[in-house]
């Protein structure tokens, strides 16, 4: 029997091609569309060329908003990865205690956005909130609508206690599917407890750590929710990292052309970011590599 | 059903998996599959089962082309070395699930699991699940659901290899007869080539995803048709010496000279491979005309009817079976007994050209 | 290296164990030479693995001591037994080469570079892994890893035991002739005692100077290879031991006669039939010792089947409705479907509830 070779097949990937379309590609191209175009409303449209990028990359509140946005997903991600792994490594691994970590674990994840920001945003008052309340009282000045400083702890510090829980139940899984032998012998070869996580956990659970980090790295390079409702980007424009920003310049400015270029930097940057993370993390070690003694 | 590969081969990325392979399957035969791990037993079983399609050539069953239709439109079952059961299900329920698939009416299904679970004496678990039996039970079961589906072809990968040594002995006798009434095409893979003996049927020798030989499982041990034939179907390991033949003088390793005699004669002057089964080799002399060399004992493995005397013979690591318990340390120079009437012999293109009870062409 | 004693050792799995049947591993005494090749072998579940966890310290036992040299080890953790272990599978630190694989124990105890250095290349010579030190270890061969995880253990000078838990599962065949033939070299060379866990009767037999049989929790006889097979104390090993196993027939004993229904066979002076019978009285011949002859010249049989396994043949029978194997040599003449048996009466065995009847007994 000779195999027919036809096209048959592309009507079946029609539907999927369809729901991209109408839900990813022509939003992006109106974006894309608004990017190079000005507008005064009336859906007039004017070609503005490159003039909104150029405007973007050379404005110092891009820069600032960049920056900042930076050093928040660094700062979540030195913290939540070592903490979300150091609480993998100390949770049980056998018995009643399982369950009931595994769900401690997974109530801050199934709290929608806004109320954890509410949340936060009460905890914190200095006034009725347990934190600020307690931490004012030890004498230590805490305010996040007044206090770049404080307004920053505050936001680091939901995230963390939002998003560790990930971390930690990625973390969980991948030290769960090691085998007990690989525990034996390291005890058997004296094997300390620094040197077993060094040696075997670590190795073990390097891909469960990528998808977390690249995870956590691009949800909180997206964060708007929880900032917005907790400090609304402020003390002045301390907590505007680039999400919340870019909506202040959309929405509350109806500058649409210069949001829309920025959208389009913004998700080069993210997915650029994404990419050098991916390869560098999960670079394939060769057979006849030779390793250092 | 029958089952026939044309030139069927597999390549995947970079690496070629199957080789140009070609054989034919009878309906009702036992078809065993034998080689190391990665020559391409496993491969070789997904492109009789559908589960992947050859790069070139083409898959017949019945005469009828069937390279491209899928394995769930095939009559096709398969059991695994890991025991692959629903875990959740009863042993009952796992054994009739693909009746319940085909929508069987109850009582057909009734009747056909209790007679399956008969033949792999699981009757009394039926009841229970999976994980309550032990790891030849759980085997059972997936045999016993690969039976009632009345498949015409039965694909069984190195199905016994994660039991015990004693369970395996049993079911081992009893499989081929399990599936022998159905006219199902059985097919079975192992790297052992005892396993292989023992079942019976036809053997396929696999080396690096080509098949170096299919035929009788006996004619394929008795008279592999190459060297590599021959090693694959060895255990423990075929002894190996190479021997040049030159005007009616043949010399061996180790520069000694051997008498053309029995085997050896009327084969033209060149260099040959001579392949000794262990236990064609003796540490006594077992007749008039068996050629004496001397060899150093590496190591003696005692089986308590037998030894497994390793010894080194200028270089090549030899493994001489010999009946009775021998006390050999290693470093012992002992006495080792060729019997010329007992040889594989194959010429430089590695092709056998006499083997016990098969003589040279003059 | 060290001489282990086991002392009134028993283990369940249970917190309150109640009867006999909740104890994976009964009550037992041994006593296994400084030095010795040991094999613990049965089927799964028998308790081998158990005994092995309590040798290398990853269990405690629910009653009774281990003893290394006379020094109480029964509480002590595995690190500090000098105990090595080789598992099922491979293990290895993926992470490291070769090399620093070899290298983890010693650099773990804090020896100096230059003695880590000496040994590893020592052991790594000793293996065959010399060329391979620099590499990855992640990516080898199943029996280059297992090579890997057995150096990690000879790499220690002080080792007290080296323990195996069924080591050759992952190996091709082939594979397993040459690393069962450089275990029991090193075992030569070195004297390490060696307890060597298995299913596999033939791996048992050839690595160890004495087998351990375990059945059902208990050991049913400690024996050379050859007794396992000569004399074996009890049916299970006599099953257990052989391929295939012995041919147990159920008897009836009249004084020094015995009767496999209406045939009579003879007994030896050297067989013990102790004054009380059994409850189950049974012969026990292995097919090694089993001659298929004329149906006029032995035990009229029938010949069901001949297996041909290449380097010999095995003649299933029917005796009085008593399954029986023999075991002919290559090449042998066989009569037809009607034939007799002959028993080699100095291999037969008397055997009482399963218990082989010995004198004394």
């Amino acid at each position: 029997m000779e195999r027919k070779v036809n096209q048959k097949a592309w009507f079946l990937v029609l539907p999927v091609v369809l729901i991209v379309c109408f839900s990813a590609l022509i939003p992006l191209m109106t974006v894309v569309n608004y990017a190079f175009q000005d507008t005064f409303g009336g859906n007039e449209f004017f070609w503005a060329g490159l003039v909104w990028f150029e405007d973007i990359l050379n404005s110092s509140r891009f820069h600032d908003a960049l920056w900042r946005q930076f050093l928040f997903s660094g700062l979540i991600l030195l913290i939540e990865i070592p903490l979300g792994v150091v609480v993998a490594l100390s949770m049980p691994r056998r018995g009643l205690g399982v369950p009931i970590c595994l769900v401690l674990m997974a109530l801050p994840l199934l709290i929608p956005w806004n109320v954890v920001g509410t949340i936060w945003q009460i905890f914190g008052r200095v006034d009725i909130g347990l934190l600020g309340w307690a931490v004012n009282s030890l004498g230590i000045s805490y305010n996040y609508t007044t206090d770049p400083l404080s307004a920053w702890v505050t936001v680091v510090l939901m995230d963390v206690w939002h998003w560790t829980s990930l971390v930690v139940l990625l973390a969980y899984a991948g030290l769960r599917s090691i085998p007990e032998a690989y525990y034996q012998a390291a005890r058997i070869d004296g094997a300390s407890r620094w040197a077993v996580f060094r040696h075997i956990q670590l190795p073990k659970i390097r891909r469960v750590l990528v998808i977390a980090i690249l995870l956590r790295f691009m949800d909180s390079f997206m964060i708007y929710t929880e900032p917005f409702v907790v400090t609304g980007g402020g003390p002045g424009s301390a907590t505007s990292f680039l999400s919340v920003d870019l909506v202040k310049i959309a929405i509350g400015q109806f500058d649409l052309g210069r949001a829309a270029a920025m959208s389009i930097i913004y998700f080069l940057i993210i997915l650029a970011l994404s990419w050098v993370f991916y390869t560098v993390m999960t670079a394939k070690r060769r057979d006849d590599m030779e390793v250092g003694q | 059903m029958s089952v026939e590969l044309v030139e069927v081969s597999k390549v995947v990325g970079s690496e070629t998996h199957i080789r140009s392979v070609s054989m034919k399957l009878e309906p009702g035969s036992l078809n065993i599959l034998l080689g190391p791990t990665l020559s391409g037993k496993t491969s070789l079983m997904r492109l009789m089962a559908g589960l992947d399609e050859p790069t070139s050539g083409r898959v017949l069953a019945n005469g009828q082309d069937v390279t491209a239709v899928p394995v769930r439109k095939r009559n096709v079952a398969m059991v695994y070395q890991q025991f692959i059961n629903y875990p959740t299900l009863s042993v009952f329920e796992n054994i009739a699930s693909p009746l319940r698939v085909a929508g069987r009416p109850k009582a057909e299904i009734e009747s056909k699991v209790k007679q399956a679970a008969e033949l792999l004496k699981i009757t009394a678990m039926l009841d229970r699940t999976p994980l309550e039996l032990s790891g030849g039970q759980q085997q059972r079961t997936a045999l016993a659901r690969a039976l009632v589906k009345g498949a015409e072809l039965v694909l069984l990968d190195e199905p016994l290899a994660n039991l015990d040594y004693k369970l395996r002995e049993e079911l081992r006798e009893e499989l081929p007869r399990v599936f022998s009434e159905s006219g199902t095409v059985l097919v079975y893979a192992t790297t052992e080539p005892t396993e292989a003996l023992l079942l019976g049927g036809n053997t396929a020798t696999l080396h690096e995803g080509t098949v170096t030989q299919f035929g009788p499982t006996l004619d394929v041990y008795r008279r592999p048709h190459d060297l590599l034939t021959a090693q694959v179907f060895s255990d423990p390991p075929m002894n190996l010496m190479q021997v040049r033949l030159e005007g009616g003088r043949l010399q061996l390793t180790d520069g000694q000279e051997m008498p053309v005699a029995g085997l050896l004669q009327g084969l033209p002057d060149g260099r040959y491979t001579l392949g000794m089964r262990p236990n064609h080799l003796a540490l006594e002399r077992p007749t008039e005309s068996a050629v004496e060399v001397t060899a150093e004992v590496t190591v003696t493995e005692i089986t308590g009817s037998e030894s497994f005397v390793h010894v080194d013979f200028a270089g090549e690591r030899w493994v001489v079976l010999a009946h009775g318990v021998r006390d050999l340390s290693a470093g012992d120079r002992v006495p080792v007994y060729i019997d010329p009437e007992r040889l594989f012999i194959f010429d430089a293109e590695q092709r056998l050209k006499a083997a016990p009870g098969l003589q040279a062409a003059a | 290296m060290a001489r282990i004693e086991l002392k009134n050792l028993a283990h369940s799995y249970l917190d309150r164990p109640r009867d006999e049947a909740d104890y994976a591993l009964k009550e037992m005494t041994h006593v296994w030479e400084d030095g010795g090749a040991y094999a613990l072998l049965g089927p799964s579940g028998c308790g081998k693995t158990t005994l092995l966890n309590i040798i290398s310290g990853l269990l405690v036992p629910t009653q009774g001591q281990v003893l290394f040299d006379g020094r109480d080890m029964t509480r002590e953790p595995p690190e500090a037994r000098n105990i090595a272990q080789v598992f099922q599978f491979p293990v290895i630190y993926d992470s490291m080469s070769v090399y620093d694989n070899l290298a983890f124990p010693l650099r773990n105890r804090k020896f100096q570079a230059t003695e880590v250095d000496r040994r590893v290349r020592e052991v790594a010579e000793m293996l065959d892994l010399t060329d391979r030190l620099k590499r990855r270890a992640e990516n080898l061969t199943a029996d280059m890893k297992q090579k890997i995880s057995l150096g990690r253990g000879l790499v220690r000078p002080d080792v007290n035991a080296i323990l195996f838990d069924e080591p050759l599962t992952v190996i091709d065949p082939h594979m397993k002739w040459l690393l069962r033939g450089q275990l029991k070299q090193l075992h030569k060379d070195f004297n390490h005692t060696m307890v060597y866990v298995t299913h596999d009767q033939t791996e048992a037999l050839t690595f160890a100077d004495k087998v351990v049989v375990m059945y059902e929790g208990e050991v049913v006889q400690i024996g050379t290879p050859e007794e396992l097979f000569e004399k074996p104390a009890h049916t299970f090993v006599g099953y257990f031991i052989g391929s295939p196993g012995m041919n147990v027939l159920d008897c009836r004993l009249e004084g020094r006669q015995a009767w496999l229904g209406e045939h009579k066979l003879d007994l030896l002076a050297g067989h013990h039939v102790p004054a009380a019978l059994g409850d189950k009285v049974q012969l026990g011949i292995r097919p090694e010792f089993v001659t298929v002859t004329r149906p006029e010249e032995g035990l009229p049989a029938r010949l069901e089947r001949v297996d041909d396994v290449g380097r010999y043949r095995i003649a299933r029978l029917t005796l009085n409705d008593q399954a029986v194997a023999a075991i002919l040599p290559e090449g042998s003449e066989l009569p037809s479907d009607t034939a007799g048996v002959r028993f080699e009466p100095s291999h037969l065995h008397v055997y009482m509830d399963g218990h082989l009847s010995e004198g004394g007994a």
